[in-house]
């Protein structure tokens, strides 16, 4: 190990604790991915500071030293966002857990970053609740939330991550603590934290909304002959000026797969399942309820159920979350896209994707948030034949490519991280791109905080305050000042 | 550009190189939509006007997707229109007129997402920042630059657009906004008065915690007298306003009382948010705070309307009181001067009252990433940027 790791590791073990700094290989091999398994990187030592203070000198120890940084929160995310660096710390805030205040009067909730999603609605709940709900919101922390402006099945009505942060106390890449609040007079720096995925600074405490609790939910599960006909029904709904609460649709594939896992009663004769659920004031959600009934079989439903009982709502739900999780019954791996694409165009671009699919002779599941156009298709692989798993990415790519000649984007809620880098030129033009560039060395002007990440390719801040001094990347041979 | 005096380009590209050719020339922009609202510190006076006026065409409307693009210079009352007819509309409802009287004069999207000014929707929807889902924008140095997309859930790329929202033209211009859209439903307001502060804010409170799904929830308080207002939409919003209107009458309100005619009430609402001749302070504080609020208002004889679940209120003082209203204040809230006849401005000391340290910093850097020459509206805005 060179001596100036030596020295910063001696230095994080003093403001951290000798039991808190990882570098022992096997430990270290925890942290080599984050949920994105396919991508996988030691970092030099990971740290688990304890509260805000720590992770402060924590960066400032990795800031004199120049030596560029990844926080991590559970490790969930699905595009390679916490991926750590070879000659990198990994800030892990997994000790970082307390809610540290309900204030129900004011409605919101303060807390540390490693708290889990599903426990801020815990802690309001049930009078209360808290809106953005990935499919990983039993173990996915609010920390990771705000760096990926996480969304879930429920954000066509009430919105993603951003909408909910009232302030934030972050950790800038020269160790200093700022709180960015919501009503503050000036420019939104709340608004550009959140989804920056780790790159602007990390956060150590945050101010979330809640708000109460829907009064009555109905769900609604129909299956069709195929998803053209369910993208119709899709359409119908929306077109009534209905926003469910969610609207989450599965092809024949993605149902075999979730029904196999889960047995919830799903008809494996459907082309597409439509899970619609209807929530808000008791009133409206029954005179809704026959509406919808009437409109998903005048698209061609051939089976429409309506939960009775939160048993089987709960059903419902089971196979339509299970779908990632069990779609190893039906192939060894399978490779996760996020697309997004105006909500008319779905139709279309599930025939293209059908098309591409059997062009690389490949498996593609569709799972997807249908009320906003957030598509996850699970391009199906195996990794023991040679070439399958690069055949797969590349599908994968085309399918995320042929979601922005679409109008849409190349990520809807699972960042760009290290995994969509390459494809984001295919959304922005380089003005654009510089344009991103600025905002980001405004906040980190060293580029130490999670670098290589977002961007396509590395890039480095301009007039840089002070001497010159090489920068880690150039060092490592990763960048080139311009 | 020596002899310029104003700029009204009609492309992207037009404004874009109006504003390198500023910046080439050492000269600074005053970037402006329709003058709706004359906020901020002064600036300069050397500033050449850069108007939007010519950027005025809707691109698009996508019904089916509930999806629109605007160019900065269309009056958010002309967008309405187009999106009524789909029964749709943009979730945002500031005050749209000149509060100066010119009825020539009609707020504009841009000037309105460049000052993140909001009315009552914003209850439910939230502001500017949380309806814009992609921006193109110019900056000083002539790069034109887009952000977010079309689509309304998207996470690629850095949030240029919330930045640039509520940044008084400070980082660049913005040339068009993408927003989404929701439903135009019916809607029935319940309405109940009192005269006590203490009952009118337990029972915004009592209204706030209830699974109502309200587009807006908002009070308002003048000479004495307070009343609350509970906005219910969709096809059973005349039986949910009941609902409300029993929930007023238990909290103690008089006069409870339900309108499916409601527009008139809320346009008095957003009437409070402007004056012509008194000063207006935006406070944001916490709702639990409300009645030291309404006290500090009515310490001047001022009158105020807000968002009662957001702890966000318009106060309307007399100009020369504006500063000791300020100090009276609860602890830990914040205030804006909007409204200010130009002769009373110079008693306040800054209209964009203290931002904390680490918080300027960032900011000035924003500044100077995005406008390193000072060329848009410099000298106007929190700690002199």
């Amino acid at each position: 190990m060179e001596t100036g790791s030596a020295e910063l590791i001696a230095q994080l073990r003093a403001i951290c604790g000798r039991e808190f700094v990882l570098t022992d290989g096997g430990e270290l091999a925890t942290y080599q991915s984050d949920g994105l398994l396919h991508y996988r990187q030691r970092p030099l030592v990971a740290v688990l500071p304890s509260d805000a203070q720590e992770v402060a000198a924590v960066v400032r120890a990795c800031f004199e030293a120049e030596v560029p940084w990844v926080a991590r929160g559970s490790g969930t995310g699905l595009s390679g966002g916490a991926l750590p660096l070879a000659d990198g710390v990994l800030i892990v805030l997994a000790r970082m857990r307390r809610i540290l205040e309900v204030d129900l009067e004011n409605q919101r909730v303060v807390v540390q970053p490693g708290v889990t999603n599903l426990a801020v609605s815990r802690a309001v709940g049930p009078s209360y609740f808290y809106p953005p709900d990935p499919s990983s919101q039993i173990v996915c922390s609010i920390g990771g939330n705000i760096a990926e402006n996480s969304g879930g099945a429920h954000c066509f009505k009430y919105g993603f991550t951003t909408n909910y942060v009232l302030g934030l106390q972050v950790v800038l890449s020269d160790g200093t603590l700022v709180r960015l609040r919501r009503d503050d007079p000036g420019y939104d720096l709340l608004g550009a934290f959140v989804g920056s995925e780790g790159t602007l600074g990390v956060t150590t405490e945050i101010t979330l909304r809640v708000i109460p609790a829907p009064e009555h939910v109905r769900t609604m599960l129909a299956f069709f002959p195929d998803t053209g006909a369910a993208g119709e029904a899709v359409s119908a709904i929306v077109d009534q000026g209905v926003v469910p609460g969610a609207i989450e649709m599965m092809d024949s594939l993605a149902i075999e797969a979730a029904e196999g896992a889960t047995g919830a009663g799903y008809r494996l004769d459907a082309g597409a399942a439509l899970l619609v659920e209807v929530d808000g004031p008791r009133e409206e959600c029954e005179s809704v309820l026959t509406r919808l009934e009437r409109t998903c079989e005048d698209a061609g439903a051939f089976e429409v159920r309506l939960a009775q009982t939160d048993a089987e709502r709960d059903l419902i739900w089971r196979a339509r979350k299970a779908a990632f999780a069990s779609m190893g019954r039906i192939a060894p791996a399978y490779y996760v896209q996020d697309g997004v694409i105006p909500r008319t165009r779905l139709a279309a671009v599930l025939r293209e994707i059908d098309a591409l699919a059997s062009d690389y002779g490949l498996r593609v599941a569709n799972v997807f948030h249908a009320g906003d156009g957030n598509l996850h298709p699970l391009v199906c692989y195996d990794d023991a034949v040679e070439g399958e798993a690069a055949r797969a990415e590349e599908l994968a790519g085309k399918i995320v490519r042929a979601c922005v000649d679409a109008g849409g984007s190349i990520t809807g809620e699972h960042g760009v991280g290290v995994d969509k880098r390459d494809y984001m030129s295919a959304m922005f033009g380089e003005a654009d791109l510089e344009t991103f560039q600025r905002l980001r060395c405004a906040f980190d002007p060293h580029g130490l905080a999670n670098p290589g990440k977002v961007m396509p390719t590395p890039r480095l801040c301009g007039e840089v305050p002070g001497p010159y001094r090489e920068h880690p990347l150039e060092r490592a041979g990763i960048a080139q000042r311009m | 550009m020596g002899t310029l005096s104003s700029v009204e380009p009609e492309t992207f590209e037009r404004a874009a190189q109006a504003l390198a050719e500023l910046t080439a020339a050492g000269r600074s922009a005053r970037i402006s939509g329709a003058g709706t609202k004359r906020w901020g510190s002064p600036g300069s006076d050397a500033a050449v006007p850069v108007r939007t006026g010519g950027l005025n065409r809707i691109l698009a409307h996508d019904p089916g997707d509930m999806t629109a693009t605007l160019q900065a210079g269309v009056p958010l009352a002309e967008a309405q229109e187009r999106f009524a007819a789909c029964d749709q509309q943009l979730a945002l409802d500031p005050p749209t007129a000149d509060p100066g009287g010119d009825s020539t004069r009609s707020a504009t999207i841009g000037g309105i997402v460049a000052t993140a000014d909001c009315g009552p929707l914003a209850h439910r929807y939230g502001g500017p920042r949380d309806l814009v889902v992609g921006m193109t924008v110019a900056l000083a140095d002539g790069t034109i630059a887009r952000s977010g997309g079309t689509v309304i859930k998207n996470v690629a790329g850095y949030d240029v657009a919330k930045l640039f929202c509520g940044s008084f033209g400070t980082l660049g211009l913005i040339l068009s906004v993408n927003v989404r859209l929701h439903p135009r439903l019916p809607t029935t307001t319940a309405v109940g008065r009192t005269g006590d502060p203490g009952r009118l804010c337990t029972a915004a409170r009592a209204l706030a915690a209830m699974p109502a799904e309200l587009e807006a929830l908002d009070l308002a308080w003048e000479g004495g007298a307070g009343r609350l207002l509970a906005r219910c939409a969709g096809p059973q919003a005349g039986a949910r306003a009941q609902r409300i209107a029993a929930a007023m009458v238990d909290e103690g309100l008089h006069d409870v009382a339900t309108d499916g005619e409601d527009e008139p009430l809320w346009e008095r609402q957003r009437a409070g948010q402007r004056s012509a001749a008194g000063a207006v302070l935006r406070v944001a504080a916490d709702p639990s705070t409300t009645v030291e609020v309404i006290a500090a208002a009515e310490s001047a004889d001022g009158s105020l309307v807000a968002r009662a679940a957001l702890g966000h209120f318009h106060l309307t003082v007399p100009p020369a009181q504006a500063a000791a209203v300020r100090s009276r204040l609860p602890e830990g809230a914040v205030s804006v001067l909007h409204d200010c006849p130009p002769a009373a401005r110079q008693q306040i000391d800054d209209p964009w009252g203290v931002t904390p340290a680490g918080a300027l910093g960032l900011m000035r850097a924003l500044k100077a990433r995005f406008d390193p020459s000072g060329t848009c509206n410099p000298g106007t805005f929190v700690g002199g940027i």
